[in-house]
């Protein structure tokens, strides 16, 4: 392996820039979608999930990007990418079904648990910007103590 | 040359030689690697299960907004720069390896050291954070943020954020120390008298994996 090192030392350092400012990119356009949110698009709602999607389109293509050339996992033979990667594969069925079963959860709670849509979703603080401020000096035992009560009390 | 023919027909399970042409210590960290993502996977999938089933959850942005010495309202800033920290830590530690491939004694040591002073920074910027969380009463157990549209705060957010990064810090921990270890080999001339630095190669895949979580970690609870 030694041999071939030397002839790519160049190349390789320029991919190794390449690809640093690919991730920053990135990362980036990531942060500033999400800032982006954050300023102008408060409500849930369609351009906001696609928005999280093109999110999460992003972060796969960073996680290509560092497996495949800061782990090197591309210039390995491919036999060898394919047992590492194949198996991951079992994510695709694992987040489907979860987030699914997770989704369905929700609805069925919501049609069938009297009084659990209105419990979770009643406002309880005015903003979550002032709620949490009310807090600030507040230990966790004794805000752990605080909420059962809290929660209890309206039923 | 007979080490590094990957000419096609070569039959690499005819014996005598290693089929995925990659030293041991490497494949077994690349499977340890694929059974940690397996780890993880369950985690942020528990996560998204859980928030899937949920009619609310805290914003990110009202929830993460500190910086230390500029205060609040500053959503996503101080996370970019864990996460700038860490890509960071990342390059450095290809430029180990890469100094490793050429037998650059000096250029391993320097690199190795500013990796690890990479993880030693990220591991300061979470110890700031989950010390201001926790002064702000958000604990396992306890979490005092207001999901998005003003109920009661979701029970889980803070439990799901502390296992999680928390978990991620550990690993975060172990592979400075683990860096610490090797740079010590280095600096005492270990890998110059076996003749290879294949050890940074299996340390530097390990640091990337942490990093690769961070991508995934980053984006589940601070942007999305």
């Amino acid at each position: 392996m030694a041999h071939t090192a030397h002839a790519d030392t160049n190349s390789g350092k320029k991919e190794i820039w390449r690809v640093t400012i690919i991730l920053s990119v990135l990362t980036l356009i990531e942060l500033a979608i999400g800032f982006g949110m954050y300023l102008w698009l408060k409500d849930e709602g369609f351009l906001r999930h696609f928005l999280k999607g093109i999110i999460i389109i992003l972060m796969l293509a960073k996680a290509f990007y560092i497996v495949s050339y800061f782990m090197h996992l591309g210039h390995e033979l491919r036999n060898m990418i394919m047992t590492i990667v194949v198996p991951l594969g079992l994510f695709i069925w694992f987040i489907i079904a979860f987030l699914y079963d997770g989704n369905s959860f929700k609805e069925l709670r919501n049609t069938y648990d009297a009084g659990y849509k209105e419990r979770t979703t009643e406002k309880t603080h005015q903003g979550s910007t002032e709620g949490k401020h009310d807090v600030k000096d507040v230990k966790p035992q004794e805000k752990s103590s605080e909420n059962p009560g809290s929660h209890g009390g309206g039923h | 040359m007979s080490t590094t023919v990957t000419t096609t027909g070569t039959k690499w399970w005819s014996g005598g030689r290693s089929p995925f042409n990659v030293e041991y210590g490497k494949l077994m960290m690349w499977y340890f690697l694929m059974s940690d993502a397996f780890t993880f996977g369950a985690f942020l999938i528990a996560y998204g299960t859980v928030r899937f089933s949920a009619n609310g959850w805290p914003d990110p942005n009202e929830v993460f907004q500190s910086f230390p010495g500029l205060g609040n309202g500053l959503p996503l800033l101080f996370v970019s720069l864990m996460t700038f920290i860490l890509i960071v830590s990342s390059v450095t530690m290809v430029l180990a390896v890469h100094a490793g491939h050429r037998g650059d004694k000096a250029g391993v040591i320097k690199y190795m050291i500013w990796t690890i002073v990479g993880g030693i920074a990220f591991l300061s910027c979470q110890a700031w954070e989950w010390t201001h969380l926790y002064h702000e009463g958000a604990w396992w157990g306890s979490n005092p943020f207001a999901n998005h549209d003003g109920s009661t705060g979701h029970q889980d957010f803070t439990n799901f954020f502390f296992t999680i990064t928390g978990f991620h810090g550990f690993h975060v921990f172990s592979g400075v120390v683990i860096n610490i270890i090797v740079l010590l080999m280095t600096i005492n001339g270990v890998f110059e008298r076996r003749g290879h630095y294949l050890m940074i190669e299996k340390v530097g895949l390990y640091w990337h994996f942490v990093d690769l979580v961070w991508v995934f970690v980053f984006t589940m609870f601070y942007l999305v």
